[in-house]
Order: structure tokens, then sequence, then C-alpha cells
């Protein structure tokens, strides 16, 4: 069942962006910024972890889930260490995503050449 | 010729994007990229013992890979004027703009066209990001105790 909802959830999303993108002047640019600050604050009540337990992965897939990551490491090293946890554990889950794009990145740019 | 018989020519001539199906699209792609996460996310549970938090890491890294080899092999730039938002909003969006732009500036040079621009797209994610959870992380471990 839970993969029947991780391909609506996400499905959705994307639908909801792709409204957007249709219907206004904005860029993927603005539209991927703007889901990630609704990630964030879809988290800052604790929605986003019930979103994540009933849609699986289909809810850690889309960006939505960068800036639930980013508030989630915050909030938890805040807990350990007081406010200055806010800004050590900003990046402690996100980590993962932004390495891996950043070094596969660099490497395949380096093997690879830009299609005119 | 005035303006509105050169608008009325224009829109004859111009293509209509078709909201609808554009809408369809999307879903079904981005829709099946949630399934795909969620049947690795599977595998990697069941038949490699994995923990939740370290299967979805995983899952995530492998869309990554997938995302930026796309790309460079000249790949994802078709995909995506087909599919739409169904691949710009999953991660696989973010590595795609990330991979794009090193690729694009490749020319220029290793620090001012690699590393000045390999943000040039993911930046704005990043930026808006770090300052919005900054900002309600905040407000919910002062105001509501974390």
């Amino acid at each position: 069942m839970i993969f029947l909802y991780s391909f609506l959830f996400c499905g959705v999303v994307c639908l909801i962006g792709q409204v957007i993108l249709d219907n206004t002047k904005l860029t993927p640019g603005h539209v991927t910024s703007m889901f990630v600050v609704i990630g964030a604050f879809l988290d800052s009540f604790g929605l986003y972890d019930k979103f994540l337990s009933w849609f699986g992965a289909g809810a850690s897939v889309p960006i939505t889930s960068f800036g639930h990551s980013l508030i989630h490491g915050a909030l938890a090293k805040a807990h350990e260490s007081g406010v200055l946890g806010l800004l050590a554990g900003m990046f402690s889950l996100t980590s993962v995503g932004i390495v891996a794009a950043i070094v596969f990145g660099f490497i395949l740019t380096l093997i690879f050449k830009a299609k005119d | 010729m005035n303006k509105e018989s050169y608008k009325k020519l224009t829109s004859k001539i111009i293509p209509k994007e078709n909201k609808v199906k554009n809408g369809i699209i999307s879903f079904f792609v981005g829709g099946l990229i949630g399934l795909i996460g969620q049947i690795m996310v599977s595998v990697l549970e069941n038949n490699f013992d994995l923990a939740h938090k370290d299967a979805t890491s995983i899952m995530i890294v492998i869309l990554i890979f997938i995302a930026s080899l796309l790309t460079a092999i000249g790949f994802f730039d078709n995909l995506v004027s087909k599919a739409k938002a169904g691949l710009i909003v999953p991660i696989t969006g973010f590595a795609h703009a990330m991979t794009s732009s090193m690729l694009d500036y490749k020319k220029e040079g290793f620090v001012t066209g690699i590393g000045a621009n390999a943000f040039k797209l993911t930046g704005s994610v990043i930026l808006y990001g770090v300052v919005s959870a900054y900002i309600f992380g905040t407000i919910r471990y002062l105001f509501f105790g974390g």
C-alpha cells in the first residue's frame, strides 16, 4: 500500500509544481525555492514528519523534504546544545544530498563535455 | 499591421501548451520517481538489513547519481522538456541543475568557470531553505520548546 501512497504523494507534489509553472511567469528556480520553504514551514509544526511516515519515500524524494531535513537537523541539534545547535545542525541531515550532488556533478563534469 | 491583429496571427501559429496534458505527464513521471524511490528503500531495508534512515539516504544518493549521469551525457535536458515539473521537483532536478551549470561553464576554467557557477541554479534552493529553516526553527525552539 505504501507504494501506491508514494506514487500519489510524489505525483501530486509534481502536479502542483507543474500547475504553478504553467499558469504563472515563475521559473523552475522559483518553484523549487518555494517548495523548499514550504517543506521547512510544514515541518516547523511537525506535519512533514507525518507525511514521511504515511507516504514513505514519496515524501522524501520531492525537494520539499530538503527543507524538512534542514529544519529537522537544526532542531535535533538544538535540543542537545541549545541555540547554537540551530547553526551547527542545519546541514546534518541534508549533507548527504548536497555532497553527493557536488561530488558526482564535479567528477562527471571532468569526464563529459557540454552538449551544444 | 496593428498590435491586435499581430497578436491574433501569432496566437494561431504558436502552438498552445496543453496545460492538462502537462499536468498529467508531471503527475505520472513524478509519481513514478516516488514509486522507484519507495521500491529502492524497501529492497534496501529488507534485503540488505539497513535502517530506514540509511536506506533513504542511499536511495537519494542513487537518484542523484542517475540524474547527474543522465545530465552529463546530455540525455536529461530532453527528458525535462517532456516531463517538466515531474523531474524538476524531485531531488533529480536539484542534481540536474547542479551538474548542468557546472558543465555549461566548464570551458571558462576550473575556478572562474566550474567553481564560480556550480551553485548558480541550486544556490537559491540552499539559501532560501537555510534562511527559512533558521527562522522557523528559531520560532519553534524559543516559543514552543523545540
